[in-house]
Order: C-alpha cells, then sequence, then structure tokens
C-alpha cells in the first residue's frame, strides 16, 4: 500500500513568525518529498492490552478512587477515516490538555490557576472497527502563555494518532465551537486555510448529549490516504 | 514536552503503569544492541529541552513487524541535559518491490513546541557506507554534501551520535516521504 503525497496546503506553516517559538524551529529547507517507502506504510499495531479501564475516562482516571474531576462533564467523540474516506480501525489516540482552570500537571506549567488533586489530565483509546472512538473528560479552560504580552489560548484538546503506517502519523489540536479566542490564536493561525481550522474546530453534537450529565463536541479526524496506486508525480515537486 | 506521550517524563505518574515506546525490542537477542545519543539543536545553537522523538524500523533481518509495536520507540530529550537516547538493536538492509534494497535506517518524527507539524527524518549509519551508496533515499539528495546530516556517527563500539539541527548551516534533511 501506498501514502499519497501529502497535502502541505491544509497543514500548519512550520515558520509562523506570530509563533514566536517556531522562529528558530522551523527547518529552512522544504522537506524532501519522496515515495514512501516499507518504512512509512507499516508501523506499530497497539493491543487493546495497552489500555486500562478507565484510560479513555479523564474525569476518573487520576486521583482518589471514586471522586471526578472537577468542570463541566464533556464527551468527546467521532470517527477517524483516511483521505480515501475509508474508516481507520485499531488506531490509538491519545489526548491530553489543561483542566477547567487552564493548568496542566506538568513540572514545567507555570500558570497560577490551581490544580485539580482529581485530575491528571491525559488519557487514550484505540478506535472499533467502524473507526469510532470516544472520551469522556472535562471542559478545558484557555489559559495565557508566553508568546506576545497578552496571549491566550483558546480552550483546546491536544490529540496524538497512529494510523496504520508511521508515515500517518499526526499530532494536532482539536478546539470548541464558538471559543472567540481561536481566530487571536497565532498557533492556530498558522493553519492558513479556513477549511482546515473548521475541522479542527469540534461543533457541539446536541444528539450524543448525554442528558443532565454531559455536553458532547465531535470530532472526526482524517489521516494521509493509502492506495495501491504507486505515485508518478510528486505535488509539491523537490 | 508533551504530556500526554510521556507523562512520566513530565512529571505525571498515576494516570498509565508507564510510558508507551521506552523499549523497542522485547528481545534484544534478535540483534546487535546499539544506542543513539543526541540532540535536538535550535536555530540559535541552542538544545532544545522537550522535544518528543519517535522511531520505527526493522529487525537486523530487515523485516518490519506487523503484528506489535515491535520496533517503535518514544522517548524525549532530557529537560535537564536536553540528550536523547535510543536504545535498540541495529536494522537490517530492507528489500522493496523492484529488486531494491534500502540501506539500514530508522525513520524518525520529532515534535516539540514551535514545531507545527512533526518533522520526519532518518538516521542512517556511517559504517554502512557501501550499503548508503545504493540507497535510493540517499541518492534522490540533490546537495550531496547533506547527507551527512542523516549518519549516525560511530562513537564506541555499539554506540553512535546523531544531533539533530533544525536550521543553520548543517540543517537536518527532513523527508516528505
Ligand atoms: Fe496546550
Amino acid at each position: 500500500m501506498r501514502l499519497f503525497p501529502r497535502n502541505s496546503a491544509i497543514h500548519p506553516k512550520a515558520h509562523h513568525p506570530p509563533y514566536k517559538s517556531s522562529t528558530l524551529r522551523a527547518p529552512s529547507h522544504r522537506p524532501l518529498q519522496l515515495p514512501s517507502t516499507p518504512t512509512e506504510e507499516t508501523g506499530p499495531v497497539f493491543g487493546h492490552d495497552i489500555l486500562g479501564p478507565l484510560d479513555a475516562d479523564l474525569t476518573r482516571n487520576f486521583g482518589a478512587t471514586d471522586a471526578v474531576a472537577l468542570g463541566p462533564q464533556i464527551i468527546v467523540h467521532g470517527r477517524v477515516q483516511d483521505e480515501t474516506g475509508r474508516p481507520v480501525p485499531n488506531a490509538l489516540i491519545e489526548i491530553w490538555q489543561a483542566n477547567a482552570a487552564g493548568r496542566y500537571r506538568h513540572r514545567n506549567d507555570e500558570y497560577t490557576a490551581p490544580l485539580d488533586p482529581n485530575f491528571g489530565g491525559c488519557g487514550r483509546t484505540i478506535t472499533d472497527p467502524g473507526g469510532v472512538y470516544s472520551f469522556r473528560t472535562i471542559k478545558p479552560s484557555p489559559y495565557p502563555w508566553p508568546n506576545g504580552p497578552n496571549s491566550w489560548r483558546p480552550a483546546h484538546i491536544h490529540f496524538s494518532l497512529f494510523g496504520s503506517a508511521f508515515g500517518q502519523r499526526l499530532i494536532t489540536q482539536m478546539y470548541f465551537e464558538g471559543d472567540p479566542l481561536i481566530p487571536l490564536c497565532p498557533i492556530v493561525s498558522a493553519i492558513s486555510d479556513e477549511r482546515a481550522v473548521d475541522q479542527l474546530t469540534a461543533p457541539l453534537d446536541l444528539d450524543a448529549t448525554q442528558p443532565m450529565d454531559a455536553l458532547a463536541y465531535r470530532f472526526d479526524i482524517v489521516l494521509r490516504g493509502r492506495t495501491q496506486i504507486q505515485f508518478e508525480n510528486r505535488r509539491d515537486g523537490l | 514536552m508533551h504530556i500526554g506521550l510521556t507523562p512520566e517524563l513530565a512529571g505525571l505518574t498515576g494516570v498509565y503503569p508507564a510510558d508507551l515506546g521506552r523499549e523497542i525490542f522485547i528481545d534484544k537477542a534478535k540483534g546487535p544492541g546499539i544506542r543513539i545519543e543526541g540532540t535536538v539543536i535550535d536555530g540559535a545553537g541552542d538544545l532544545i529541552k522537550d522535544a518528543v522523538i519517535e522511531t520505527w524500523q526493522s529487525d537486523a533481518k530487515g523485516r518490519f513487524d506487523r503484528q506489535s509495536t515491535i520496533g517503535w520507540g518514544r522517548t524525549s530529550t532530557d529537560l535537564n541535559t536536553g540528550l536523547f537516547a535510543i536504545d535498540t538493536i541495529k536494522p537490517g538492509t530492507v528489500s522493496v518491490e523492484g529488486g531494491h534494497t534500502l540501506a539500514p535506517h530508522i525513520s524518525v518524527w520529532v515534535i516539540a513546541r514551535g514545531i507545527n507539524a512533526g518533522l520526519f527524518t532518518r538516521i542512517y549509519f556511517a559504517d554502512e557506507s557501501v550499503k548508503n551508496a545504493a540507497d535510493p533515499t540517499l541518492s534522490q539528495l540533490s546537495d550531496q554534501t547533506r547527507i551527512k546530516t542523516l549518519l549516525a556517527q560511530p562513537q564506541a563500539p555499539g554506540l553512535y551520535r546523531f544531533d539533530i539541527r533544525l536550521q543553520g548551516d548543517e540543517e537536518t534533511v527532513f523527508l516528505d516521504i
């Protein structure tokens, strides 16, 4: 199985001066474009044996037994598919996020907002045969960060995905519909295609809401496609 | 550093039993054990101490495991020293369709704050010069002087050095592959 060439138009620009950290970390050469080889067309296969019973429930997977994390409970769910529209089953999804006050449980997070003793901030799951996944968590808060004099990240959840090939490896962020901080964020604006930003913005999904319990947000993810066709032409040239 | 990928290294314990990917080959007897050490260096020459590095490779016979996570590893640069270390076995020569072969190599994926999309590169081995000369990826490089940025240099038996430079004269060759 070959991998489709990546569509660089939908991915964030490496060098994006409004996002200060990118200026010294963006390679100045364009990456060398080549057809995929077995190295990119294969990848690790994760079994359900790595999953603990609460791994996909961030409201309960850390802290005291029977305690629940503080904050608005939400369901985040969706479907993982590739560019050909085929569902991607058995994909490991790892997520991490700040708590309901905007604080990470990370040794380098210096924000003064409080930690929640019952919120760790990470979870994981594996997609089902239809590529479907679901997490329960709390809605994270926006947080300030040292980019400009007054920079705030929109509320977001970090997502990491494995498809069936290492060349499909993806890390991204999910935002919440209606957040006024989204268009102000220099990390978001590294993506120049507005539709690509929309794809990262999860709409409220009233049908999946749990009444008297949790709102639901829908986040579908598209991974790079695989095909039997061998590509002769490179999309961007060398 | 990404707390959800290496929670233990970020100071978060108690969600998972251990960080994933710390062990690349469960049975080291499958090939000669090697260690690859290095750093990730930004455009100012400073070490990046919050990079996560994932690797994927074949076994010593050039075969990719298709049933498990054997051959996949995840580590990060040290929060204090900036050093990363990959403990693995030396991969073999990979045969591909059409009778071509790929020189022994390890696929590398690097992410960190300020890296907006994960960067792919490959580790080849400086002590495999004959196989490297026949490798189809290395031969595609229009500027052959940049090949050295893809070569892990032997330091001692079983020990290699591979630094990743994001910018500058010796910028690492990154791949869109
Ligand atoms: Fe974040």
